[in-house]
């Protein structure tokens, strides 16, 4: 057996590779949404299941686990003899949600690191692309009904052959994505992550043997599995259930069902999702990948310890979702899993978990990416232009505090645009933005304020698009506590303000100058019984005006 | 025409180092007293009674102060208000929509200015800077009454887009003044002209926070100097590496946050261009945390974007010093899953490692320091046997080793973390740490340099004659420093390159003016030019060192070419260049200090010869001598395995190292490499 000592050294080398892929990959990138959004991850992958050894830490959290089924896939595919076989120096390309991806906008790159003409492992990232092609720029739209509309889809491929760039795909992709003339600047820095991990990787083999390091691997993998178990055994046997509701699929307005049954063992925990809704007509279906992975992610956001690797989530058993919207399949729409679902997806694992370990998860966060798209002409500059304003929302309240306000979505860890910086690009500007006075739900430990902000068109026609969610339902309350306030969209257009018909869901809705849009986003799930709350703290919410005396009556039954 | 006595005094969270200097001679005095809090000033005053410094006899007392780190810190703020555009009160509490880690959905945030005393008025200037909605006049006046009136010592005024236009913030600040006249008015772009309305707002509001705080602190300090003879200005040193007077230092109170880590890299750049090394990787551990900062071509690397904790952004030009969590008093345990960790948790300084007999449980790095030998055993009395018995508890036992493997595994583990902090800290600013020397210091840093250097490759370890005084020293040998940065962001083929041009030479005859008017001996004025550049579409910065400031169009694009290809060994020649930032540093050098005299030359030996012998773990216990460094040769050349005792610290070195010494009293190591 290895020596322990040895074990935690390459662990740690192993994990300063993925780190230094994730680093180069941000900096050199030219997009924002992966170079200050960081929407990008890297990974160490088995070569024998494509199973994940090591992934960076500063990845996006939405790509927890996710990278093994695409790397997986494309092995299967090699074996079978449907993608062609490696050769060192290739980088296989793939955005295809259905073998093992997310969104189409997530492409995935991976290279096999060989020694002595041998594959000793893959190395895979992923990157959030600006524009993959389809019916709207960005590739989310609210209204579509099949994949085709949503970009254009790569199966496995070389894109760098013997490692030089295959430039015949290069046009192709290029002849079929929007602002394509960056794009090289984002391949390139995905490619170098990739090869400085690989440089990295060799110093590691070559200092403690490759044999060593396997055994390392494997170890590492039994240890994961032992500690997600160990933290598994805070949890009492039983079953827990809980419901998520997501508003609609934005094409059919009813509402979608995402129930999950926990169930604890002595070896683990299984997930069941059969009671959920099935597959819907809009693009909030999810696929399995993504899936699983969110169960991880939920897992990794209540049990921070336990490093990411497939150990980890061996003790994770998720069953039920076949035939349901949690599991879709070509040619379903899936662009809002990795942004909404995902989240959902989670906050149902919340839910359910909160109920047996309320020391150590919290009520549920806003679990919204809260996407405002704006795509239209400005005369000024005589250039067409698509804006994002993706904002945060109200965490849950927790055993030891109340929640934190406009946080990040579950599955980011990105930072919100400048006000000044939307208004240097785009024609709008902004009337207020502000914290959502009263939407912490109410608890001992309430939840944390969701956003308030309006924007108004100043020049030319647009058109504004929302993916969000939580409009019927506001984020669960845990333990006594009430759920945070739901999200909320008004938009003004000729003075007359309306709420879109699927309230956080809505696409092309034409604007003209002086039209405006108002978002509330959520907040956060109030934890434990209001009754328990400090009335010194509820005065302290009223007199910060963070409540109303007339709602913290109702809520607290504050006699102010 | 002599020049007095110059002293340096840094106050550090444990203790105020002083050191006297006097350049004629070079004679140099030295004191260590514990810091008192919160009012530093009598651990500052006692430290100069300690070295029986007659205060007459100095020219200049340069300091380091923690004052306002700590303020931000510990939220101990003075009382603040804000008047901003009406919409945007909660800017400061929004942040920019995060968490404090990646994941857990905990998380807690204080802002600077609490909710009731962020007040609104109507005014508003869109993105280019036109008046979209005139500043109400009569608003302003009333907020500022109010503010008065519950008592705000300070005010914030943070309009938006004040960087594009900065008439209402100026105007509102007369009207503030006249109705409330009152020190510590903070308008938004006067510290920091960019975009992005969070970080701006937030450093001005810390900088009004801690303002008057600072205020009296320096006021007190320089009043109570003068009662005691000293007849000429207190110099404060900046986050920037360069000091300023106390007279104006509260103005721009936001840039003395960080001042102690920016003295130890100061002392760095001096003490290694004396010893002919001006690539250096700073490496300070302390008890609960080690500072990293890279030192290239002799010059500190300044950032204007430095996060000193969750959501608490500072934007002004400040030594780009970056923090790992790791540090004597990181606790070593084994995890659920059977597999050993270390850190991030800290036992601090209290209750500490268990060495220390304060009263600490859990076992830390420097726990295993002291079993492995490395630490004298004799320092620590009873409390050794405890931290044996809780290694042997906590470690050994459950992973079947012995104590001594055990802690071994403990410190390669701590140097696995803090090497790749140390990697990841060079790579993100684009270097190779192999290219460097690594300079440790701190009461921790010299125990751990050397391998550290193994982990990384480094081929040399520079330690200081004094490393537990490196601060203090930095506050001795700074420069006098004023820095400006003005945005542009513009492609490079739109720029006006006359602008261009004229904005270095504004800047840099604006800092010239700034430094002369300090009565300081100075050597000469020199000003460095940078522009942040980057390719259209691109978000991050890279900053391209200019050679003068009439830079070419042609130039500046030739010189972001190569930068950007030595950075990423990538060429995009299809890509257009961004010009963002134009930046000046003017730096007003002080004579050379010799530091020869920091090192005792009395009581050399000829040669080295051990005050003792112990049996010091390296992969096995090995029979090590054991060096006094005050008695050492300042010849020296010796071969490790070897530990080199001194008052502030030890230093261990390993097997097959080659040490020698330079006239000050330097130690270099050289680590073979396989």
């Amino acid at each position: 057996m290895l020596d322990p000592v040895t074990l935690a050294v390459i662990q740690a080398g192993l994990q300063q590779v993925c780190d230094e892929m994730d680093l180069t990959f941000s900096r050199a990138a030219f997009s924002p949404v992966i170079a200050e959004a960081d929407d990008r991850s890297d990974g160490i992958y088995s070569a024998t299941d494509g199973s994940l050894i090591a992934q960076g830490s500063r990845g996006l959290p939405v790509f927890v686990g996710v990278m093994q089924f695409s790397t997986r896939t494309i092995l299967e595919r090699i074996r079978n003899g449907l993608t062609a076989a490696p050769d060192p120096g290739d980088i296989y390309m793939v955005n295809d949600p259905y073998l093992g991806g997310t969104h189409l906008m997530d492409v995935r790159f991976a290279m096999p690191v060989w020694r002595k003409g041998q594959i000793f492992c893959w190395l895979s990232n992923t990157g959030h692309w600006p524009d993959t092609g389809g019916m709207v720029p960005g590739g989310f739209s609210a209204s579509a009904i099949s994949a085709e509309q949503e970009g254009l889809r790569i199966p496995p491929v070389k894109l760098f052959k013997k490692g030089v760039l295959d430039t015949e795909i290069w046009q192709i992709i290029c002849s079929n994505i929007r602002v394509s003339d960056q794009r090289i600047g984002d391949v390139q820095a995905q490619a170098s992550a990739l090869l400085i991990g690989a440089e990295r990787l060799a110093v590691l083999l070559d200092r403690y043997g490759d044999a060593t390091v396997t055994q390392a691997i494997a170890e590492m993998r039994t240890r994961a599995a032992q500690q997600m178990l160990a933290m598994i055994g805070l949890i009492t046997d039983g079953v827990y259930q809980a419901t998520a509701i997501v508003d609609s699929d934005g094409v059919v307005n009813e509402p979608l069902k995402i129930a999950v049954t926990v169930s604890k063992a002595a070896d683990g925990l299984t997930f069941d999702f059969s009671e959920s809704s099935p597959p819907c007509m809009g693009p909030m279906n999810s696929v399995r990948a993504t899936t699983l992975s969110s169960v991880y992610l939920a897992m990794r956001h209540i049990f921070p310890d336990v490093p990411i690797s497939a150990g980890a989530f061996e003790p994770l058993t998720v069953t039920g979702i076949e035939g349901t919207f949690l599991d879709a399949q070509y040619p379903r729409p899936v662009s809002g899993c990795a942004a909404e679902v995902s989240q959902r997806i989670a906050e149902a694992v919340f839910a359910a978990l909160v109920q047996a370990i309320p020391d150590r998860v919290t009520a549920a966060p806003a679990g919204t990416s809260g996407n405002f798209g704006l795509g239209g002409y400005d005369p000024q500059t005589g250039q067409s232009y698509v804006m994002y304003q993706i904002s945060g929302g109200g965490y849950g309240g927790n055993a030891d505090h109340d929640g934190l306000s406009n946080g990040c979505s579950t599955i980011g860890i990105s930072k919100a645009p400048p006000v000044e910086i939307m208004e240097q690009k785009f024609p709008v500007l902004y009337r207020h933005y502000a914290l959502h006075e009263g939407s912490g739900g109410a608890g001992q430990h309430r939840g944390g304020f969701g956003l308030d902000y309006e924007i108004e068109l100043l020049r030319g026609e647009a058109r504004a698009s929302f993916v969000m969610d939580h409009g019927r339902t506001g984020p669960l309350g845990a333990q006594g506590g009430q759920d945070g306030a739901v999200n909320r969209v008004e938009v003004t257009r000729d003075g007359e303000t309306f709420v879109p018909p699927h309230l956080s869901k809505a696409q092309d809705i034409v604007l003209a100058p002086g039209d405006r849009v108002r978002v509330r986003t959520p907040g956060g799930g109030g934890f434990g019984d209001p009754a328990q709350r400090d009335p010194a703290l509820v005065a302290e919410d009223v007199r910060l005006g963070r409540y109303s005396a007339a709602q913290a009556r109702l809520l607290w039954n504050w006699p102010g | 025409m002599m020049a007095g006595l110059v002293a340096g005094i840094d106050v550090g969270g444990t203790f105020t180092d002083l050191v006297i200097v006097d350049p004629a001679t070079g004679a140099v005095r030295l004191a260590k007293v514990p810091t008192t809090l919160p009012n530093q000033a009598p651990g500052v005053l006692t430290a100069l009674e300690e070295a029986g410094a007659d205060l007459a006899d100095i020219d200049l007392i340069v300091h380091g102060t923690t004052t306002t780190t700590n303020a931000v810190l510990e939220r101990r703020l003075a009382k603040t208000g804000l008047i901003t555009t009406m919409g945007f009160r909660d800017v400061l509490e929004l942040g920019r929509r995060t968490r404090p880690n990646a994941y857990g959905m905990h998380g807690r945030f204080v802002p600077v200015i609490p909710r009731d005393l962020r007040l609104e008025v109507p005014e508003r200037m869109d993105a280019r800077g036109t008046i979209l909605t005139p500043l109400d006049e009569a608003a302003v006046r009333k907020a500022a009454l109010r503010l008065r009136e519950v008592g705000c010592e300070s005010v914030v005024i943070h309009f938006l887009h004040a960087y594009a236009n900065p008439a209402h913030e100026r105007r509102a600040a007369e009207i503030v003044a006249e109705v409330w006249p009152n020190q510590h008015i903070t308008m938004g772009h006067a510290l920091l002209s960019e975009s992005r309305e969070y970080e701006r707002g937030v450093t001005a509001a810390v900088n009004a926070s801690v303002q008057p705080l600072l205020d009296r602190y320096v006021t007190r300090l320089a009043d109570q100097l003068a009662a005691r003879g000293y007849a000429h200005d207190l110099l404060v040193m900046n986050g920037n590496g360069g000091m300023v007077s106390a007279r104006s230092v509260s103005k721009e109170a936001v840039k003395t946050v960080m001042s102690g880590p920016a003295s130890g890299v100061m002392a760095a750049v001096a003490t290694g261009r004396r010893a002919g090394m001006t690539n250096l990787l700073t490496y300070d551990m302390g008890g609960t945390s080690t500072d990293v900062a890279m030192i290239r071509n002799g010059r500190a690397p300044v950032s204007n974007e430095i996060e000193v904790e969750y959501a608490m952004p500072i934007h002004v030009p400040m030594v780009d010093v970056r923090t790992v969590g790791a540090g004597g008093g990181s606790i070593a345990r084994i995890d659920a899953g059977g597999m050993l960790r270390v850190g991030p948790e800290s036992a601090g300084s209290t209750p500490g490692p268990v060495c220390y007999g304060r009263g600490g449980t859990q076992v830390t790095i420097s726990d295993a320091n002291l079993l492995l030998g490395r630490l004298p055993a004799a320092r620590f009395g009873q409390a050794a046997e405890a931290a044996r018995q809780a290694m042997a508890d906590q470690i050994a036992t459950p992973l079947g080793l012995s104590v001594e493997q055990a802690a071994e595994a403990v410190v390669r583990i701590a140097n696995i973390h803090m090497a790749g902090a140390i990697r990841m800290v060079s790579i993100s600013m684009g270097a190779d740490p192999r290219d460097f020397a690594l300079f440790a210091f701190g009461g921790a840093g010299p125990l751990h340099a050397v391998a550290l250097a193994r982990e990384l490759a480094v081929p040399t370890v520079l330690i200081p004659a004094r490393p537990g005084i490196t601060n203090a020293l930095g506050c001795v040998v700074a420069d006098l420093r004023q820095d400006f940065v003005r945005t542009l962001n513009r492609p490079l083929d739109a720029v006006d390159i006359d602008t261009v041009q004229a904005v270095f030479a504004e800047q840099d005859a604006e800092g010239r003016r700034l430094i002369g008017a300090e009565s300081i001996r100075l050597q000469s004025v020199r000003a460095e030019f940078s522009a942040d550049m980057q390719f259209v579409g691109q978000t991050h910065l890279l900053r391209v060192a200019l050679p003068h400031g009439k830079p070419s169009r042609a130039e500046l694009q030739r010189l972001f070419e190569a930068a950007y290809h030595h950075r990423f060994r990538v060429e995009l020649p299809t890509i257009k260049a961004n010009l963002v930032n134009l930046n000046v540093s003017v730096i007003g050098e002080r004579p050379e200090m010799d530091l020869s005299a920091l090192i005792e030359p009395e009581g050399r030996r000829a040669v080295a010869e051990p005050v003792s012998v112990r049996q010091v773990w390296f992969d096995g216990w090995v029979e090590t001598p054991v060096y006094w460094r005050d008695h050492l040769p300042l010849s020296l050349s010796l071969t490790g395995p070897a530990i080199i005792e001194q008052m502030d610290t030890t230093i261990v070195i390993d097997p097959g190292c080659q040490v020698t010494s330079d006239t000050d009293g330097n130690l270099i190591v050289q680590v073979p490499h396989a």
